[in-house]
């Protein structure tokens, strides 16, 4: 472990900038990230909208958190695919042989995928701004919509880690993440919990997604935004947490 | 300083021993020294624990019990000097596709701490060294085998290791890549003076590359020597004479009289056909040459035939090495 502490983020820059490249070498990562979740705005927002009571005029600004938490959902299967290909390829072999700080190897693929997310994000607010979207949130709150965004993302990021480092398969990967995607569907996220069944409601209340969705909801209609804002954070980190413990036990094992 | 170097151990391995989960024991007492300089073969056929004994000296994974050094340096309790003396050329390409082989090279010497004109400039060496001018700004997706095998070698000599690890680097290549990936290792030897073992299930590869040779099964050294010294102790070469007549009447005067020749194991004679078997074919040869004439049998041709490494494996192992 000596003197690698010290080469940490030189490593890591380096990682990072391995896996920003693979990024941007092939833009499918982030159009099809964008393309899916797009197309379920458009749906949700000029099929069904019409016939969905949300309590707010405008269903696009009721819509846009649960839409942007799928596009994460679908994002960072990808994290889980590269990580996969590069122990399947003997990258991970070659960068073991080597004197880096290890942990680097997986940093980089977190960090990118922080970034591939944020873009993602940001297109999808773009396509929801030209659908009508309107925020009187301030640059407080906006920072907080970011900020809850981003802990979220490293929250399923190092579920992804988890999932590229143990499976066995290329769709073994990416798997994992459809019941991630779907959850906004059993949430507030499309429609208020109200209307739903006694247990279907109970868990749309009590999962993490309901608590993100309404906390964006609130910061971005500049509203108070109550217990939600904390649940959330608390979901995010413990998930954080847990699954990077967890991510680095499955590595060492390699 | 030269020759004291070249008496002494790049890597030493003393009775390693590594059991996998569910009882497979892949090394059971493994033990070889490396002279510095030179190039150390391990030949054995899948299985018989070559590239564990690789991943354990490049720190990839760790025996149950025994000894490993390299330059001195104990591969146990230092990974971390060990891999900045090493270079690895694993079975599995670590290329990363997306990228083109110079990004790979680049890559690679920015995590060996290199940077700016210098890597620059060796990047563009071992460009030149590997011959990858044309594909070097190229994806490596549309890389043959032999490209990407090339470019892994270059990938591991980036930072100048004083020891490279060649685990089955010609595997699955055509015959033409490996001849020329033969000519790159050989010259890297002598020009890089680079330690280097190779692991290998292809006889012809060991032969024409190792200066020395340990071949392998379950775990263990069977026998160790030069390739010349292992066929050597086989039986040494055959000499093969075409006669210009057959010399039916005065066949037994004629092999008795080799027969007692210095160097001569044994004679046979099929008409026109006379093959001995001797230690060493090239220094028998005149005098046996000269004995025919002063018997004034003719000669029409003559080839020596070095025993191969194929034999010597069966030989030690009791089984033939599947290519």
């Amino acid at each position: 472990m000596e003197s690698t502490s010290k080469n940490f983020f030189k490593d890591l820059s380096v990682m990072f900038g391995r896996s920003m490249r693979h990024i941007f070498r092939s833009m499918d990562t982030i159009n099809t990230v964008c393309i899916t979740p797009i197309a379920m705005m458009l749906l949700f927002v000029y099929v069904f909208g019409g016939a969905i009571e949300t309590g707010t005029e405008n269903y696009v600004n009721y819509l846009l958190p649960g839409i942007l938490l799928m596009a994460i959902g679908s994002g960072i299967a990808y994290v889980a695919y590269r990580l996969f290909t590069d122990k399947q390829r003997g990258i991970f072999e070659r960068f073991h042989s080597m004197p880096i700080a290890r942990s680097t190897v997986l940093w980089g693929h977190v960090l990118t995928s922080l970034i591939s997310n944020g873009i993602s994000v940001v297109v999808i607010i773009l396509v929801a701004l030209l659908m009508g979207f309107r925020s009187s949130a301030g640059i407080l709150e906006w920072l907080g919509v970011f900020g809850i965004l981003g802990i979220f993302t490293l929250a399923l990021t190092w579920i992804a880690v988890i999932a590229g480092l143990a499976a066995n398969t290329p769709d073994g990967a990416g798997a994992f993440a459809y019941p991630i995607v779907f959850l906004p569907f059993i949430s507030s996220a499309f429609v208020p919990t109200d209307t739903m069944p006694k247990v279907v409601r109970a868990f749309a209340e009590n999962q993490p997604v309901t608590p993100i969705i309404e906390a964006i909801r609130n910061l971005l209609a500049n509203q108070p935004v109550g217990n939600d804002i904390w649940v959330a954070l608390a979901w995010c980190l413990t998930i954080t947490v847990v699954a990077y413990l967890f991510a680095m036990r499955v590595y060492k094992k390699i | 300083m030269l020759l004291k170097n070249q008496n002494t151990f790049a890597i030493e391995v003393n009775n390693l021993v590594k059991t996998y989960k569910g009882g497979i024991k892949a090394l059971d007492g493994l033990t070889f020294n490396i002279r510095s300089g030179s190039i150390y073969g391990l030949l054995g056929p899948n299985g018989a624990g070559k590239s564990t004994t690789v991943k354990i000296l490049t720190t990839l994974s760790k025996p149950d019990s025994g000894e490993a050094n390299v330059l001195g340096i104990d591969v146990l309790s230092q990974p971390d000097k060990i891999r900045r003396i090493i270079g690895c050329v694993s079975q599995k390409s670590g290329v990363c596709y997306d990228s083109t082989g110079r990004e790979n090279l680049i890559l690679q010497g920015q995590l060996y701490g290199m940077g700016g004109k210098y890597l620059k400039e060796r990047v563009d060496e071992l460009i030149n060294i590997l011959k990858l001018e044309e594909a070097a700004n190229r994806s490596t997706l549309t890389y043959s085998g032999g490209m990407l095998r090339k470019l892994d070698i270059a990938m591991g000599i980036i930072h100048n290791p004083q020891i490279l690890f060649l685990d089955e680097p010609t595997t699955g290549l055509d015959p033409e890549a490996r001849a020329t990936l033969w000519e790159i290792i050989l010259n890297l030897s002598k020009q890089e003076q680079v330690t280097i073992l190779l692991t290998s299930h292809y006889l012809d590869e060991i032969d024409r590359l190792a200066d020395r040779v340990a071949i392998i099964d379950q775990g263990k050294v069977i026998i160790e020597g030069s390739p010349r010294e292992l066929k050597d102790k086989l039986a040494g070469d055959v000499i093969k004479i075409e006669l210009l007549k057959n010399y039916s009447n005065s066949i037994f005067h004629v092999e008795d009289v080799l027969k007692k020749q210095e160097g001569v194991i044994e004679v046979k004679i099929k008409s026109k056909e006379l093959q001995l078997q001797v230690s060493r074919g090239a220094s028998i040869l005149p005098n046996i040459l000269q004995v025919l004439q002063s018997l004034s049998i003719e000669v029409a041709s003559v080839e020596i035939i070095p025993p191969s490494l194929d034999v010597v494996y069966l030989k030690y192992t009791g089984k033939r090495i599947e290519a």
